[in-house]
């Protein structure tokens, strides 16, 4: 339940991006989430449509794009994607995997109208 | 009118990141080990701090930081023990970040050999945030369920230990300290498991010996 915190670092982001290319509206953002972000998309929309009154990105949509969680296996080299909490490898069983992908979150494109 | 679109690519936790490497940089130069205390609220991180402090006293000086969402309660209890003690209430917050961690640091006396930080009582957010810890326990009650690990699985993919508490509990609970402990180390393997009861003493002398370790390790250069 962090989300309006996460919101307003996205909208520093926001702010400072149309500062710095002259832009009179943010139209889009797109913010990929990780699975294991421990953040809920449906909550991060609501937090964003709380924040953004009165910003520059009154009117913006918000685009979320789920990553999954990827994992890479140093025993066989495997790498596979999962969704649930075996972490282990799909591959050889192997239970000394390592996420590479899906712990991020990330403001990856912006939209603006100059 | 025109619009154009922009590659960004900003992590969102960069600046938390960022204010918690400097405080890891900080504690290591300093010769401190650093510990993050995360669970849910109720699982015994106070008690768990207590029983430490009684372990350590005249060996090794501790310090904590507290954080709630209200009150000096738990600043209260730890300096009773003749240990100092800062609260950060966060007024709401569900978790710490670092850089309130960076604003107390100045204020830990320079001579300190452990700096444990007690989280606010959640096992889901502060599990996004590094606090510059160099070790991270998770605690889990006996009272809680040994079913929590699968739940909550950011809270023990991120930590390096896992304290299962309210051991004297144990023989009035359907609690199995090993399906805990297994469910936990199916989501990260190396996870070092105690097993306590800082209430009658069970375990803590094993908890001590190992944070001991770990500080021992940071001053030789093998964090």
């Amino acid at each position: 339940m962090h989300e309006l915190s996460l919101v307003a670092s996205v909208f520093e982001v926001l702010e400072e991006k149309a500062r710095e290319h002259g832009a009179a509206r943010v139209i889009r953002v797109v913010l990929k989430v990780g699975v294991m972000s421990g953040v809920v998309p449906d909550l991060l929309e609501s937090a964003f449509d709380t924040y953004k009154k009165e910003t520059v990105a009154e009117t913006a949509r918000l685009e979320i794009v789920v990553v999954p969680a990827k994992l890479r296996c140093p025993d066989c080299g495997g790498e596979a994607v999962r969704e649930d909490t075996d972490f282990s490898c799909a591959g050889c069983g192997s239970r000394r995997v390592e996420i590479v992908e899906g712990r991020d979150l990330v403001v990856e494109t912006i939209e603006l109208e100059t | 009118m025109t619009t154009k679109t922009i590659t960004v690519v900003r992590d969102l936790l960069a600046t938390n990141k960022q204010a918690a490497a400097a405080i890891r940089a900080e504690l290591r130069s300093r010769g401190i080990l650093g510990v993050n205390l995360l669970s849910s609220p109720g699982s015994g991180k106070t008690t768990l701090l207590e029983a430490l402090a009684e372990r350590f006293r005249d060996r090794f000086r501790m310090a904590v930081i507290e954080g709630d969402i209200e009150t000096e309660r738990d600043a209260e209890r730890i300096r009773a023990k003749g240990v100092p003690a800062w609260q950060i209430t966060t007024g709401g917050a569900c978790h710490l970040e670092a850089r309130m961690i960076g604003k107390v640091l100045g204020d830990v006396p320079a001579a300190i050999d452990l700096l444990f930080i007690e989280n606010v009582g959640n096992l889901v957010c502060p599990a996004s945030y590094d606090l510059g810890e160099d070790l991270r326990f998770v605690l889990l009650s006996s009272p809680e369920g040994d079913d929590k690990p699968a739940k909550y699985p950011q809270a023990f993919l991120s930590a390096d230990v896992l304290v299962l508490t309210k051991a004297d509990l144990l023989p009035y609970l359907p609690f199995d300290p090993d399906r805990a402990a297994a469910e936990a180390l199916a989501i990260k393997p190396g996870l070092k498991v105690f097993i306590v009861s800082a209430l009658r003493g069970d375990g803590i002398d094993a908890l001590a010996a190992y944070v001991v370790e770990a500080l021992e390790r940071l001053r030789s250069g093998h964090a």
